[in-house]
């Protein structure tokens, strides 16, 4: 548990030497303001005309939307970079299990994507000293968590096909897709399917957040869902890092 | 402190390594020689818990190198060929994040210490990527350190460094050699002969020879090899030789020249020119061959090439 912790902090510091975190940075926080101030205006002017409270979390559901894009460059280089560089080396031959070294990665991932979480709270605090009575706090608060656990399974898959690559490019495409995949694709055929069809919809990423934990619902099965693919991820990453040593 | 048992390691098809057997003692210094892909690196890669044998076994300071790969890791110290590094960081935060990761108590102080120890205390918060690779050679080398391991394995540790950082450098290990067991490759004969106890000549996969520096260098030094050649064709040129006392190794080269040894420090050559010229042959050539280690190394290596 110390090895992760470790690995994560080195992890964490490191992304804040690389302009890619920054630009992943600015690509999130600039699209989730502007949506913002559009909002505000937007409701503003329907108040004026005695329309509805604005809500205040439609913005979590564009940043889920932006790490789809996002996530896979924040994570292509965790451990292609170190196959790359020879560095695996060093981390295989230190005193660490191949998944303390993936959880560490995947770890300071997470801490980089939550720091950017933590500046985005600044929209509900803003919303709620502009309305009366005040936003409903345990909405936000789901929303929250359900950012968490979408974002722990993006970059868990992230950092698990980034141990299968050398080359990042290969890794950041190949997640990408995937992603692309599971967001808007899989559940197209469900229509058709009928029945059957709801195991694809279940396997839909798009499926699990914006309608549930988003305005404050949580299930069990959006739970299962991310912390499955959580551990599914962190699981390829360590078994391609054990084929690794094999070769 | 080593002991390796009927180690082979196969790449896909390729064995790289096969049925290696030695062994290394606490305070013993071992060197390990051989030629560019004669498998050291296998060899180490295996010893330091990177990657698995294909068969046989070995054992590090106790443990297993499959079985208990992590106690193995705890207890080995490793400086890899090509010195892999985290560029981006700078010197001393990366070698706290790597005694970290061993649990080093009270790390700064420690990595103070080792960075002292390589010479490096003034490049401590320096980037790694902007150091020379004479410098990084002595980053990677204060990892492998820093956790004082009871085995260190270094593989090519004074490749890269100018004249006397390498000589620093061989102080250095001679210094941890003399409790701590020591790995260490090299293709450089004379660091062998320099700074390690024993040294195994590897050669496609295989220990070629095996021996302590003394016996090497006897075998190197302590005979002079001498190439005798008479006009024509002479069969018994060989047997005339022999007649000479202290005379030893006598052999006939494919040309009809003759070769032979005998031990340093009284000079043969006299009694052997006379002994040729009085059995009647016109002697052409009576030089002596200057066994030089290389020569000894690609004989050594060479051989084993002809038998297959």
């Amino acid at each position: 548990m110390r090895n992760i912790w470790t690995i994560a902090k080195r992890e964490y510091d490191n992304y804040f030497n690389s302009p890619l975190a920054y630009v992943v940075a600015f690509a999130i926080l600039l699209p989730l303001g502007i949506y913002f101030a559009l909002i505000l205006y937007v409701s503003a002017e329907q108040a004026l005309f005695g329309g509805g409270v604005p809500e205040s979390t439609p913005i979590n559901w564009l940043f889920v939307f932006l790490m789809i894009f996002l996530s896979p460059a924040l994570t292509m280089r965790a451990l292609s970079d170190e196959a790359r560089m020879g560095t695996l080396e060093l981390m295989l031959t230190a005193p660490v299990r191949d998944f303390e070294l993936v959880a560490g990665k995947w770890l300071g991932a997470m801490l980089f994507v939550l720091s950017l979480a933590v500046v985005t709270l600044v929209f509900p605090i803003i919303l709620d000293n502009l309305i009366t009575p005040g936003i409903d706090w345990k909405v936000v608060l789901s929303s929250y968590i359900g950012l968490v656990l979408v974002v722990s399974a993006l970059l868990a898959v992230g950092v698990g096909i980034s141990a299968i690559f050398t080359n990042q490019f290969a890794a950041f495409f190949s997640t990408l897709g995937l992603f692309f995949f599971l967001w808007f694709m899989i559940s197209l055929p469900a229509s058709y399917l009928q029945e059957s069809g709801e195991v694809l919809n279940y396997l839909s990423l798009s499926n699990h957040f914006s309608s549930s934990m988003n305005i404050g619902t949580i299930n069990l099965g959006d739970l299962t869902y991310y912390l499955s693919l959580t551990v599914l991820g962190l699981f390829v990453g360590t078994t391609a890092i054990e084929i690794r040593r094999w070769r | 402190m080593i002991k390796v048992s009927g180690l082979t390691k196969d790449y896909g098809a390729r064995r790289a390594i096969h049925n290696l057997n030695f062994d290394a003692q606490q305070g013993e210094i071992v060197g390990f020689l051989g030629p560019n892909g004669a498998g050291k690196t296998t060899t180490m890669r295996i010893l330091t818990g990177y990657m698995p044998p294909t068969d046989g076994e070995a054992i590090v300071a106790g443990y297993d190198v499959v079985e208990e790969s992590l106690e193995v890791r705890r207890r080995v110290g490793y400086l890899p060929e090509t010195v892999p590094l985290y560029t981006e960081m700078v010197v001393f935060d990366y070698l706290k994040f790597m005694g970290e990761l061993r649990h080093i108590p009270n790390v700064d102080d420690r990595v103070d210490e080792v960075l002292d120890m390589v010479g490096l205390i003034d490049r401590a918060n320096g980037y790694i990527g902007n150091l020379s690779k004479g410098m990084r050679q002595r980053v990677g080398l204060a990892q492998a350190l820093l956790h004082r391991p009871e085995v260190l394995i270094l593989d090519e540790p004074t490749i890269g460094l100018d004249p006397g950082q390498v000589v620093e450098v061989r102080e250095l290990i001679r210094e941890i050699g003399k409790e701590r067991t020591v790995l260490l490759s090299t293709h450089v004969l004379h660091e062998a002969q320099n700074i390690c106890d024993r040294v195994l000549i590897i050669n496609k996969g295989k220990i070629v020879a095996e021996d302590t520096t003394e016996n090497l260098q006897a075998r190197l030094i302590g005979a002079e090899r001498v190439i005798v050649r008479v006009r024509g064709e002479v069969d018994e040129l060989a047997d005339t030789i022999k007649q000479v006392k202290g005379v030893r190794s006598v052999e006939t080269k494919e040309d009809g020249a003759v070769e032979f040894e005998f031990a340093s420090g009284k000079d043969l050559r006299p009694e052997v020119a006379k002994q040729v010229i009085n059995s009647g042959y016109d002697l052409l050539e009576l030089r002596p061959l200057g066994m030089s280690l290389e020569e000894i190394f690609l004989e050594l290596t060479g051989s084993d090439a002809k038998k297959k």
